[in-house]
């Protein structure tokens, strides 16, 4: 048997001491599909990059066709006939498809003459190739998306790619389109070269794919041919690592209805149809993979887009919510993903911070009272836990579980009913990630609603009394905690929309 | 956005170091008739540069307050010319201030196109929509009761002062007391945040726009009464001078960062720096070659702490993805 086109053995990675891989081996023959597969964070992202020459290992072996790379760089990988297709497309847009190729594949000098006829003629007998029709003199930026997959697939064709990695290549492709990306994928692999396939959809998963690597926490789990995997099977391997020990959550009474969604939709952020409840004193959890809505719903209901159809009702009265100002009137608080892009002002100080969202409160007659502030802030940083010197530090030089616990303190300090929470311990240490949710059961015990996105399934499952999925921007199932399984959520998250 | 104190320490002692060097090598400069001079000269540029701190704070940039300064100028000498009493041409300069400001503002805040362009067209847009309409004349023969807004020349300076002076504490306090201020702050921070926060942020960007038109316009009366002519291409380069003195004094040109009291000891500084080559012979020509080289390490110390704060960002989003 010839070596391996490419293979990546017992690879290692962190960033700032977080292990993103832990010793994955992947191997990948020439004239087969490969896919991987797993949850979000995983560690797909982390090993396509080492693969590609992004980032380099911490510890672990690449070879490329039976030779050792010990440093793979992004000039290297294509020397070696690596090429990488990225669910966005990154064509230069203002740049004909033509000299998109020819950037690419032409080499020699800088000031080297450009043979305009014999440019357009390279990229569209490469376009053929691949069975597409495009005019190689169109901008990329007027191609639709699949136009645009289809020229990055020239590209790794023209350069002669042994290796193709193809990143959710479907993410944003319809089905007839989707069919013909099969069939290039198909044509590729009948040239002898190795396709490395990651998608979130099974059906293509197992349909495409000759071997399939499971991924999850950073490890491999396993790797299966494909007769041997069915669909149950694949979720159960994804899934399946034992429950990290966070307490579970003891049910509490709940009470009054405090949110309830009726057929709520926003086309501009691709909401259809969105219907869910949550009581005071309840942890509703809102799972699902990334982009299938989770954070243009909490963004819909917070009124940074207000929805265009449906009902939202408050406390059992129907309200329109058209800007975050009216949403914080209505006692909704809402804890972004990303805090250092939406949650906190690093060159503020935690006072200034904290306050924020509430300066009716520490202000007589439109002046900041200085020292009802600083009250207003200590008590949360006492409350919360957070670690500072003082209220007067500036946020930006908190560590990141403190700078989260910042932002929950300015949506505490409005008193909320309804508290939304973003991905609350996304990138957070495992300490500061138990005081948050030890911090989340107070709050619902002390009778706030709690609605709670999150990509983390153990951290959803054991949060939660309620979770409700979502998929294409569309709650495809709410689950009690009594049924609720990693399993069944996953299930539920991948569904394919009928038709 | 109050760590320390070292930029207005670092101005304050560049001041005291060009003060003793003057008082050693030339003493003239601390002439009566000079230091008068100096004063009244920049009296217009500060109320000028504290609207442009809130503007910078805010995240944003006008550097069309040059030609709303001559149109103010000219306005008003026009309306006094015609009969008004100096006051409300004053203020009608000062109305005509905020609604050129106004303009940009919503251009800004509201149609989302970046300040640099929206003022740079009106900049130009204004600058010349004068020129045509005056064909370069200078506004002459002003009524005895506009020079020194009617006061005597002895009255004058200290009206001036005490109106730029109370100009100057309120803005200095708000910023840091009313709420208003903090949402300043906020929105030149992180605007989407602030949003998030329930801040209107395009009315924040809207207001500190019509603020700096409101501060030029007055600015330009207070110049224009000190001479008995109004040129029609008064305040060119006055935008520079201006967002120098803000920069020198610590405002972010990223936004979020500044304040009133390190704005006036750069407006302080940048003026005091001029008179001073000419009392030590150095050739005027020097003047805005050693202005920019401040500005340069000013921002300089800004940038290598902002890069800074772009690499831990990185590194963020590196240990995210």
């Amino acid at each position: 048997m010839p070596p391996a086109l490419l293979s990546a053995s017992s690879i290692t990675k962190s960033f700032e001491g977080v292990s993103a891989l832990r010793h994955v081996s992947f191997e990948l023959h020439a004239g087969e599909v490969h896919a991987i597969v797993g949850e979000n964070g995983a560690g797909k992202s982390t090993l396509i990059k080492i693969m590609t020459g992004a980032e380099q290992p911490d510890a672990g072996r690449l070879t490329v066709a039976g030779r050792d790379v010990p440093h793979m760089t992004p000039a290297l990988a294509r020397a070696r006939g690596i090429a990488a297709i990225y669910q966005q497309p990154s064509l230069f847009p203002d740049l004909s498809v033509a000299e998109n190729v020819a950037l690419t594949l032409e080499t020699g000098g800088i000031w080297r003459r450009v043979r305009w006829s014999e440019r357009r003629r390279r990229a569209r007998a490469l376009l053929e190739e691949v069975g597409s029709t495009v005019d190689p003199a169109r901008l990329a930026g007027s191609l639709s998306m699949p136009e645009q997959q289809l020229v990055e697939i020239a590209k790794a064709v023209g350069a002669d790619a042994k290796v193709v990695i193809m990143d959710e290549p479907t993410a944003s492709l319809m089905d007839d389109e989707v069919e013909r990306l099969f069939a290039v994928i198909r044509l590729l692999r009948a040239q002898g070269c190795g396709v490395v396939y990651i998608s979130h959809r099974l059906e293509e998963v197992l349909a495409m794919s000759d071997r399939i690597t499971v991924l999850r926490d950073g490890e491999t789990v396993a790797t299966h041919a494909k007769e041997t995997l069915d669909r149950p099977a694949l979720i159960q391997a994804m899934v399946g690592r034992t429950l990290k020990e966070t307490k579970p959550r003891t049910p509490v009474a709940t009470g009054d209805m405090a949110l309830e969604l009726r057929h709520l939709s926003n086309r501009e952020l691709g909401l259809s149809d969105v219907s869910i409840s949550v009581r005071r004193g309840e942890v509703l959890g809102i799972a699902g993979l990334v982009g299938s809505g989770r954070t243009e719903l909490a963004e819909t209901v917070f009124g940074l887009v207000p929805s265009d159809g449906g009902e939202v009702l408050v406390g059992g009265v129907p309200v329109r919510i058209g800007s975050p100002l009216e949403a914080i009137q209505l006692g909704i608080g809402y804890v972004p993903e990303d805090r250092r892009r939406h949650g906190v002002m690093l060159e503020m100080s935690i006072a200034e911070n904290t306050s924020l969202a509430s300066l009716g409160a520490v202000s007589s007659r439109g002046l900041i009272d200085r020292a009802a502030e600083r009250r207003l802030a200590e008590s949360h940083v006492e409350r919360l836990r957070i670690k500072a010197p003082s209220v007067s530090t500036d946020v930006g030089a908190l560590s990141g579980g403190n700078q989260q616990k910042v932002a929950l303190a300015r949506w505490l300090s409005i008193e909320p009913g309804i508290l939304m929470l973003d991905e609350p311990t996304q990138g957070v240490d495992v300490g500061a990630k138990a005081e948050i949710h030890a911090l989340i059961h107070e709050l619902a015990e002390r009778g706030l609603a709690i609605v709670m996105i999150s990509s983390d399934l153990p951290e959803v499952l054991s949060m939660s009394d309620r979770i409700a999925v979502m998929h294409a921007g569309t709650v495809s199932g709410v689950l009690d905690r009594s049924e609720a399984t990693q399993d069944r959520i996953m299930a539920l998250a991948l569904e394919r929309p009928a038709g | 956005m109050r760590s320390g104190h070292t930029r207005e320490i670092a101005v304050a002692g560049a001041i005291v170091v060009l003060a003793l060097v003057m008082a050693a090598v030339a003493p003239g400069y601390f002439s009566p008739a000079n230091l008068r001079d100096l004063f009244l000269a920049n009296l217009p540029v500060l109320l000028v540069a504290i609207g442009m701190t809130l503007v910078i704070v805010a995240g944003e940039i006008d550097i069309s307050v040059g030609s709303v300064f001559a149109i103010c100028a000219v306005v008003a000498g026009v309306l006094a010319k015609a009969g008004m009493p100096v006051w409300l041409a004053g203020a009608a300069a000062c109305l005509l201030g905020a609604l050129f400001g106004s303009i940009n503002g919503a251009l800004v805040a509201y149609a989302g196109i970046p300040s640099i362009v929206v003022t740079l067209a009106t900049m130009v847009a204004l600058r010349d929509g004068l020129r045509w309409t005056t064909e370069g004349a200078w506004v002459q023969d002003l009524p005895r009761a506009f020079q020194w807004l009617g006061l005597t020349q002895a009255e004058y300076p200290f009206v001036a002062a005490s109106l730029t002076a109370v100009l100057t504490i309120v803005f200095a306090w708000g910023l840091r007391h009313v709420a208003a201020g903090r949402a300043v702050y906020a929105t030149g921070s992180n605007p989407d945040a602030a949003r998030l926060a329930g801040l209107d942020t395009a009315a924040v960007k809207c207001a500190v726009f019509a603020i700096v038109g409101t501060l030029t316009g007055l600015a330009a009366v207070l110049n224009a009464v000190r001479f008995n002519q109004i040129p029609s291409n008064a305040g060119i380069g006055l935008e520079m001078k201006v967002i120098a003195a803000v920069v020198v004094g610590g405002a972010s040109v990223a936004g979020g960062r500044g304040g009133v009291p390190g704005t006036v000891l750069g407006v302080l500084l940048l003026a005091a720096i001029g008179p001073a080559l000419t009392f030590l012979g150095i050739s005027a020509h020097w003047e805005r070659a050693i202005q920019g080289a401040i500005i340069l390490v000013a921002i300089a110390a800004d940038g290598i702490r902002i890069s800074a704060g772009g690499r831990a960002r990185a590194h963020v989003k590196a240990a995210a993805a």
